[in-house]
């Protein structure tokens, strides 16, 4: 059965929504043809009904192939198979023209629905999502050869479709509640997602984190158990940078656990559960200093967390760490030379007044305050600094004397390390924003932070953070971002709203995003089985939607039964059972005139029978004078047997 | 082609032998008298070919989600799910209850097609987009919520005599057509298929045996009127004169015909088969009856009239359609 142009045009809607999910990430040069196309086709069918000869539409799913393998390397795989699904969604489009093709396009474009959320799994995309399925459904129901005709068909097609889905919404939370999570993937790795994710890099370099400061996405949330920290102490640190090429730092490899770094007065330790968005990266930042590693993490010898795999999901762990701490009370001949080691030939001037300093006879601690000072004296914070030469210290210590952490930690590590103080950039996050209403710290991209450490006799390994000398505001205040007197501010009224909001954000990651099979594990805790397998949840899978089918088919059956003919003839049967109660029972061969004779004749009280026989030439009238009686006078008629009063008893 | 028409022979072939094993699961097959009401007891529900799809497309939606550990996803595979399954209820909803109040024909002749018009009783709630299919003939059509309705469908009229169009399969796939839901019905209800019309019969038969013509009214009125000649019209009754003036033949009305001044007679018909001379005698009596002319039909075992109206042109189409097949 050929579809008509109205039922196209929804089927072409349908899928140009689908496609919109996906088109953040379809280059322009392929989103613009595959959106020109529905248009088009409901433009061109308007005009000419013939149907696209397959010698146009079999190159066509060619080409789509080809530019596709050409554009990204590879058909399979997240980014190319979706933008390959949504080029065939639209190409099955132009072949359309069959009730059969269309549902196999509408089933298809629910497909490329779903996989977008392989890439995006926040609350207002899945929403949004969710909410296209009103469309879809819609556009399926408008494939129906017979609707009732109303003056808005597509509004009453809405309004199905978000009845099905409404209704359907009890089920839906029971099945995904119930349905087992794999907790291994049956294909493929959950690392499939290769694309970039703004995460700290495994290297600093000037400018390197630029990008990453100025991105407010949430970075980790942080519950703490107990008081929560001062924002000058939540300092997250996830890499430690020793190694020196002039221009980039690097990380070290990781070596045994045996060497750890010690820590030694852990007097102030702080419990805390971290929530960490996916990075692509191993890295877990954790306060300084973590005393234990989380499940499926280790250690590194600088005290740094690091995932066994790269972070591509929610990462949730628990750590306890240390806020005052002595950390390495003794150093290894062989790290005091790394941390010592600068590259030849680099910031001669740098070196020359680290040397000045130490040649005046000057202790560690003078050092380090001169720089702190020299830092302060004349520095500016920026996010866009200018260009710096080859002798980056140098030229940033001496001339531009403008730039952000990243500047201020590596010149300030150099600057230690040529005075003869072992010193090492550390990476991570500072600060963040405590929601109040959620009770955690919200940590966002744009609070990637560097700083120093440096390894003072007696009291090992000590944070002090340079930039902190330049702009206190951007480690001392709560909320602000990095971007505090830079070029960059995005209105800080708009990221405190957003602040705010993150704790829907937090919700919906802890109960949706999250939900995995350990978690599903515990659902059913409150009914007595405390550590669910599989079978378990199947069994209650199926109770639940078992229970859940009995209770709507019943009332499915129930509202088909003794509900014979319209709205008027249940007033009129009404108004038959109230008599009945008051001993007039209808006969079986009585109209309504003889009934209202039978009635009059036995009843005498006056204002009753008029009333009464008013009634029911009402009824008379709008039953058999009438073709079609209208809404009003029906729900009239129904409303004034409501209201009519009979006597309490008749003697029958 | 022929591939589906071996499966649709293999279906019906099962369908031919469940019903003959398994007479009370398979169709009511007792004639019903109407009103008959679909209760729950005679609807059926399977998933349609799509919907068998649509569950595949969900299972495998769903194990993507789940390889990919991608709850959001697998909360879209959950909720399209659920919808796909309320509409199952939505269908359901849409046939139970309904009422099939009464059929009726129209007069029809054979090699065209019969208008049957069946109607159904008031209803409170609207049923789009139910389907009929009933002697191979598909129908769609939708009931609102209100008073009784009446829908009207097409059937092919093959032959002459009784047509017994037999079951009627009422279904419906709405909301989603996800799923096919179904009640058989067979209902009390045959319709006799007059013979079909010769193309162009030939003139009226003026025999020997026609007893004359007598003149309707006042016999003195020589010409009341004249109105366009019709085929069947006698010779005598033309008006030469005015039909010259006309460019047209015209014909006195006045001299009208009655009783038994035209006689069709089957065995007077030479030179062709039973059913050609069926269908000239049917072609005569409409054609008469259109002319408001009286006539006598005489048929192998029994003879029709004198007379003339509508009547008598039921009685004689339905004997004409009721004759036996030639042997």
């Amino acid at each position: 059965m050929r579809i008509d142009q109205r039922q196209f045009n929804l089927l072409a809607v349908a899928a140009l929504v689908a496609l919109a999910a996906h088109l953040v990430r379809l280059p322009l040069w392929l989103a613009i043809p595959l959106i020109a196309i529905a248009p088009w086709r409901m433009w061109s069918r308007s005009r000419d009904p013939k149907p696209i000869s397959a010698w146009i539409r079999v190159p066509l799913v060619f080409a789509l192939v080809f530019v596709i393998f050409n554009h990204y390397g590879n058909i399979f795989g997240q980014e190319p198979g979706s933008a390959l699904a949504c080029g065939l969604l639209m190409l099955k489009i132009l072949e359309s023209e069959r009730v059969r093709d269309a549902r196999a396009a509408i089933g298809f474009a629910a497909f490329v629905l779903m996989s977008a959320l392989l890439f995006t799994q926040t609350m207002a995309f899945t929403l949004l999502i969710c909410l296209s399925l009103v469309v879809l459904l819609a556009a399926l129901n408008a494939l129906q050869p017979a609707p009732i005709l109303t003056r808005n068909l597509f509004a009453s097609e809405l309004r199905t479709a978000a009845l099905l889905l409404g209704f359907g919404l009890p089920l839906a939370l029971a099945a995904f509640l119930f349905v087992p999570r794999l907790s291994s993937p049956l294909w493929g790795s959950p690392g499939a997602f290769e694309d970039a994710r703004t995460g700290l890099s495994e290297t600093m370099a000037p400018g390197s984190m630029t990008e990453l400061l100025i991105d407010d996405s949430p970075a980790l949330r942080v519950h703490f158990e107990g008081k929560v920290p001062p924002s000058s102490a939540r300092y997250f640190r996830a890499l430690v940078l020793w190694d020196f090429d002039g221009r980039t730092w690097t990380r070290d490899g990781w070596r045994p656990q045996n060497s750890l770094e010690t820590v030694n007065s852990a007097a102030d330790e702080i419990s805390y559960e971290v929530t960490l968005e996916p990075t692509n990266r191993p890295w877990l930042p954790a306060l300084d200093v973590p005393l234990e590693t989380p499940d499926r993490s280790r250690m590194s010898r600088d005290r740094t967390l690091h995932a066994r795999n790269s972070v591509d999901q929610l990462r949730q762990y628990r750590v306890r760490s240390a806020l005052s701490y002595q950390l390495a009370a003794s150093l290894a001949p062989l790290d005091r030379r790394r941390a010592l080691r600068l590259p030849k030939d680099f910031n001669p001037k740098t070196l020359a007044l680290a040397k000045q300093w130490r040649s005046e006879g000057s202790d560690d601690s003078t050092i380090i305050q001169a720089a702190l000072d020299r830092f302060n004296a004349s520095f500016t914070y920026t996010l866009s600094p200018p260009l710096l030469g080859r002798n980056s210290v140098d030229d940033f210590l001496f001339d531009t004397q403008a730039g952000f952490c990243e500047h201020y930690s590596s010149a300030f590590v150099v600057l230690m390390r040529a005075a003869g103080i072992p010193a090492r950039v550390v990476t991570g996050y500072q600060g963040g924003w405590w929601n109040a209403l959620g009770k955690y710290l919200l940590v966002r991209q744009s609070d990637a932070h560097a700083w120093a450490e440096v390894w003072l006799d007696g009291r090992g390994w000590v944070r002090v953070d340079p930039t902190a000398a330049v702009s206190p505001a951007r480690v001392e205040q709560d909320g602000s971002t990095a971007g505090a007197g830079a070029a960059w501010n995005p209105g800080s009224w708009l990221l405190e709203i957003r602040n705010r909001l993150d704790v829907v954000n937090r919700m919906w990651t802890q109960t949706i995003v999250q939900f995995n099979a350990l978690r599903q594990k515990s659902l059913l805790t409150p009914i007595g089985i405390s550590n669910a397998d599989q079978g378990d949840l199947l069994r209650v899978l199926a109770c639940v939607i078992a229970a859940f089918l009995i209770i709507t088919t019943l009332w499915v059956l129930r509202s088909g039964r003794g509900r014979k003919g319209d709205r008027l003839d249940l007033a009129w049967h009404k108004l038959q059972r109230r008599l009945a109660r008051r001993g007039f029972p209808v006969q079986d061969d009585e109209g309504p005139n003889d009934y209202l004779k039978r009635i009059k004749s036995r009843l005498d009280n006056d204002s009753t029978t008029a009333a009464l026989e008013q009634l029911i030439r009402h009824y008379i009238e709008l039953r058999y004078a009438t073709a079609s009686p209208k809404d009003a006078d029906i729900q009239a008629f129904a409303r004034r047997i409501r209201e009519l009063k009979l006597p309490r008893a008749v003697n029958s | 082609m022929s591939a589906f028409g071996v499966v649709g022979n293999l279906g019906q072939r099962l369908l031919a032998l469940a019903e003959r094993r398994l007479p009370a699961l398979t169709r009511l097959r007792a004639v019903e008298a109407l009103p008959i009401r679909l209760h729950r007891r005679r609807i059926y529900v399977l998933p349609s070919l799509f919907g068998i799809g649509f569950a595949a497309l969900l299972l495998i939606m769903q194990l993507g989600a789940l390889n990919y550990a991608n709850n959001p996803a697998l909360l879209l595979t959950c909720l399209l799910g659920a919808a796909a399954w309320m509409s199952l209820y939505a269908g359901f909803r849409c046939i139970s209850g309904l009422e099939l109040s009464a059929i009726q024909a129209t007069e029809s002749h054979a090699g065209s097609s019969v208008s049957i018009r069946c109607r159904f009783a008031s209803s409170t709630r609207s049923r789009p987009n139910l389907r009929i299919r009933w002697a191979g003939i598909d129908h769609a059509f939708a009931i609102a919520a209100g008073p009784p309705t009446e829908t009207t469908l097409e059937l092919p009229a093959q032959r002459r005599g009784w047509m017994h169009p037999g079951r009627l399969k009422l279904w419906t796939d709405q909301p989603l057509g996800l799923f096919v839901i179904w009640s058989w019905l067979n209902p009390e209800f045959s319709v006799l298929i007059y013979p079909a019309l010769e193309a162009s019969p030939p003139p009226f038969p003026f025999d020997g045996k026609r007893s004359g013509i007598r003149m309707a009214r006042n016999e003195g009125d020589e010409y009341s009127g004249l109105r366009d000649y019709r085929s069947g019209d006698p010779q005598r009754q033309i008006a030469w004169k005015a039909s010259a003036r006309h460019d047209s033949l015209l014909v006195r009305e006045s001299e009208r015909l009655i009783q038994d001044d035209l006689h069709f007679d089957y065995a007077a018909i030479r030179g062709l088969d039973h059913e050609a001379r069926i269908r000239r005698l049917t072609a005569w009596v409409v054609a008469a009856d259109n002319a408001e002319l009286g006539f006598t039909l005489e048929l192998p075992d029994q003879c029709i009239g004198p007379g003339h109206g509508a009547l008598h042109r039921h009685a004689c189409l339905r004997a004409l359609a009721l004759l036996p097949d030639a042997h």
